[in-house]
């Protein structure tokens, strides 16, 4: 890699003033001199990295952790209250498809005035202008004015114009991560295009899919501030505590037996079963918060019982991040484990023990429940029981690891056929 | 990275998926440092760049080059400006010629036969000071409201954001040069020659106009998005301006006489002329009217239009070199209805001149001041709209 820099981000620092009342009038505001009440918020912190030329950097952080804020002082639109960015090369920032475009022009007008805006030249604009238009679709209507275009056309001549400005450095919002899946796939398409012309790119995003995809490097932003610049797998590790931080702990207090349901999220009013301990334990070096894909996961409820139940059954369920998608749902009752008990009242202890997680790399959410064979009654209910993270060091995506290989072998070729599944 | 390829291997049931697995490995990290070796050496490829800083202060000299840098947008912003502006409508583009034309025929009526100013030519004499008024009067409104009118893009694209305000005065330019059109008509209607050798006049004198209103329009767009008065402030303001330019009256005679009786505010040894003198429109208007109007007082009327063509220069000796405040001779108050009343003052050529130059000097300055100030309040743009 080369030791050049890109954008070199110096100790910047960006405050907004929340006024509780903003005025815009003369009257108002000679009114209100010097009486109107203002916080300060850092929305940024003394931020400072690099960003090597060629490299793609990713910025994750939870919403409001300040990541857009940072673009937007690197692109320009803001500027930092204190520090600096330095930026070599033509820099396009993609915040906003079709940012600027006037309903009542052309879209052949549009694409000349949103790329000249994002940084283009008119030789430029002229030369790509018949790529821009296929690449929208839009050879029909492109000297028809923009506002008879259907959102679908807007977006693609929007988009068509984005990808189409080559910068230097190219600084992408995670609004380009919207859309339908084709759009997902063209916009990704051209993100490792534009890598390997050598050019720097820099996304935002809270995506940990699309981060560990694309990124070389990978900055967590958290309250305004750097936690961890490094590596994807690292940097992934420390954006999951950050998110964990928030959330409830891999192991839950005891809690106490005369105080029963405190903090407890479901519990039937008749509190005849109540959860009182929660324990996670995965089979990883100790110490380790997060999991990687093929570890085991013990899961350990006590329960007391107060008065005599039959035909009790366990049950979990395991979702998936912020989606809540079920990965896994079970309980003791069904026929592949066949267990429904009769309890007495006293105190008892239920292990889950997950042999293998073939999980990839997101959050996800343990749920548990005491309840009734019959279905209907649930007795007690814990959610979250737990929540972990699986961090893989692959770049595959979506929920599951599937076992997979994949070989190529040479049927005919001409010459010294390269065959790398050997 | 190891250890998952290793974690798949010992699940594999034969030992040749495992080693199967760990070559592949070694091939896409192989590929993977190919990839970035090629990536290296285009990026090299790609050469050194500008280096562009972002920072809470930058520099005025940085601000001009990014302007430059994009002269290609201000183009097309004027143009989108020009084209969205009479889309749609009927008449279209005419409306930007109609709507002085009116005002015109309005003063025109009002100043021949309600209220005689006794001024030849007098069609002549107020378009070629409209002229100047109207671009500076379009260029000024539309450039203060530039930025908060373009919140959309101003919050969502960077790019110099003077050119929003740049692209307004370029638009007046355009209406200008069209404007121009419809005054060579007049001329050729009304028979009336401009002072064709001392065309290069005008070239000063349009240099300080447009410096001077991107200037004042560029501080006053800034402004704008803090105090949302601004804008009707500059409406109002522009009424009275108006009238502090000789456009429907006649400069010398009666009003340079009272001009020159009169203190400012009751400030001894101070005389009203210098104020008149200090508004940086006067000079340039007085220089269209040298050019375009081209009579010295009304008894030039009595001339064959065939000599007012090439008019006898006024063999006036340079009475000022200091254009800011002109000595001017004391023409003694003739009553307008007596003829012959001046219409013009009797100044050389070099007096115009040297005016829109002093002019233009003070506007660069005006002009770094107001990218200064601009530069200050732009950070929280974003923010404010």
């Amino acid at each position: 890699m080369t030791s050049n820099i890109a954008v070199d981000v110096v100790d910047v620092s960006k405050r907004f003033r929340l006024y509780h009342e903003k005025y815009y009038s003369l009257k108002e505001r000679v009114l209100h001199l010097g009486n109107n009440p203002y916080e300060d918020f850092w929305a940024l912190n003394d931020i400072s990295f690099e960003v090597a030329e060629g490299q793609t950097v990713g910025i994750l952080g939870r919403n409001g952790s300040g990541k857009s804020t940072l673009l937007k002082c690197m692109s320009g639109i803001l500027q930092p209250t204190k520090g600096k960015i330095v930026v070599r090369g033509a820099l396009a920032a993609l915040l906003e498809l079709g940012a600027g475009f006037q309903p009542e022009l052309s879209g052949r007008d549009n694409i000349y005035l949103n790329a000249s805006l994002l940084g283009l030249s008119r030789r430029d604009i002229a030369r790509r202008f018949d790529d821009i238009v296929a690449f929208a679709e839009l050879e029909e209507f492109i000297d028809n004015q923009v506002r008879f275009y259907s959102s679908g056309m807007y977006v693609r001549l929007g988009f068509a114009v984005a990808v189409n400005v080559e910068p230097d450095v190219l600084l992408i919002d995670e609004v380009l991560a919207v859309g339908d899946e084709r759009f997902q796939e063209k916009c990704l398409d051209r993100i490792h295009q534009f890598q390997a012309e050598g050019r720097t790119i820099v996304v935002v995003s809270h995506s940990v899919a699309l981060v560990r995809q694309v990124c070389d490097r990978v900055v967590v932003i958290e309250n305004g501030k750097v936690i961890t610049v490094g590596p994807p797998g690292e940097a992934i590790r420390a954006f999951r505590n950050c998110l964990l931080a928030g959330e409830v702990p891999v192991a839950l207090p005891p809690e106490e037996p005369d105080e029963p349901g405190a903090g407890e999220p479901v519990v039937l009013p008749e509190r005849r079963v109540v959860i009182t301990d929660v324990v996670a334990r995965h089979s990883g070096p100790p110490g380790r918060d997060f999991l990687s894909p093929g570890d085991t996961l013990h899961l350990e409820l006590q329960f007391q019982v107060n008065e005599p139940l039959s035909d009790v059954a366990f049950g979990c369920e395991v979702l998936a991040g912020s989606t809540g998608f079920v990965v896994y749902s079970c309980d003791s009752s069904m026929p592949e484990f066949g267990q429904i008990h009769d309890l007495d009242p006293g105190r008892y202890r239920v292990e889950f023990d997950f042999d293998e997680l073939p999980l990839l790399d997101q959050t996800y959410t343990i749920n548990v429940w005491i309840q009734d064979a019959g279905g209907g009654v649930v007795h007690a209910r814990l959610e979250p029981a737990t929540t972990f993270a699986v961090v893989s060091s692959g770049r595959s995506t979506g929920l599951m690891k599937v076992p997979l290989r994949i070989e190529l072998s040479a049927l005919s070729a001409s010459g010294s056929a390269v065959t790398a599944a050997g | 990275m190891t250890d998952v390829h290793a974690d798949t291997g010992t699940r594999s049931p034969d030992g040749d998926a495992v080693a199967d697995v760990s070559t592949t490995s070694t091939l896409i990290s192989q590929k993977r440092q190919e990839e970035l070796a090629d990536r290296a050496v285009r990026v090299a490829a790609r050469g050194s760049k500008p280096e562009r800083i972002v920072s809470a202060r930058v520099s005025v000299r940085l601000r001009l080059v990014e302007i430059w840098r994009a002269r290609e947008l201000l183009v097309f912003l004027t143009r989108k400006e020009i084209k969205v502006r009479y889309k749609n409508s009927v008449l279209g583009f005419l409306w930007s010629m109609l709507n002085p034309a009116l005002t015109l025929a309005v003063f025109y009526i009002l100043f021949t036969y309600f209220l005689p100013n006794h001024i030849p030519f007098f069609v002549i004499y107020m378009f070629s000071a409209m002229l100047v008024w109207n671009l500076f009067q379009t260029a000024l409104l539309g450039g203060t409201t530039s930025v908060v009118v373009n919140a959309g893009i101003v919050k969502k694209v960077a790019f110099p954001r003077e050119i929003l305000v740049l692209a307004q005065v370029g638009s007046g330019f355009v209406y200008f040069f069209y404007q121009s059109l419809v005054m060579l008509g007049f001329m050729i209607a009304f028979r009336h020659g401009p002072a064709w050798s001392d065309i290069w006049i005008l070239i000063p004198a349009l240099a300080a106009l447009i410096v001077f209103v991107s200037a004042l329009a560029i501080f006053l767009s800034a402004v704008n998005v803090y105090l949302r008065d601004t804008q009707h402030l500059v409406e109002v303001l522009l009424v009275a301006w108006f009238w502090a330019i000789p456009v429907v009256y006649a400069f010398s005679g009666r009003v340079q006489a009272a001009l020159q009786r009169h203190t400012i505010f009751f400030i001894p040894h101070t005389r009203l002329i210098w104020l008149y003198f200090s508004n940086p429109i006067t000079p340039v208007v007085m220089t269209f009217q040298r050019f375009f109007y081209n009579i010295w007082n009304a008894r030039s009327t009595l001339l064959t239009p065939a000599t007012l063509a090439t008019p006898a220069r006024p063999a006036v000796p340079a009475t000022a070199t200091t254009p800011a405040l002109p000595a001017i001779k004391a023409t003694p108050a003739v009553p307008a209805h007596h003829l012959p009343i001046s219409v013009m003052s009797h100044y050389p050529i070099h007096w115009y001149v040297g005016a829109d130059l002093a002019v233009l000097g003070v506007s660069v300055l005006l002009f770094l001041g107001a990218l200064v100030v601009f530069g200050h309040l732009e950070g929280n743009f974003a923010e404010e709209l």
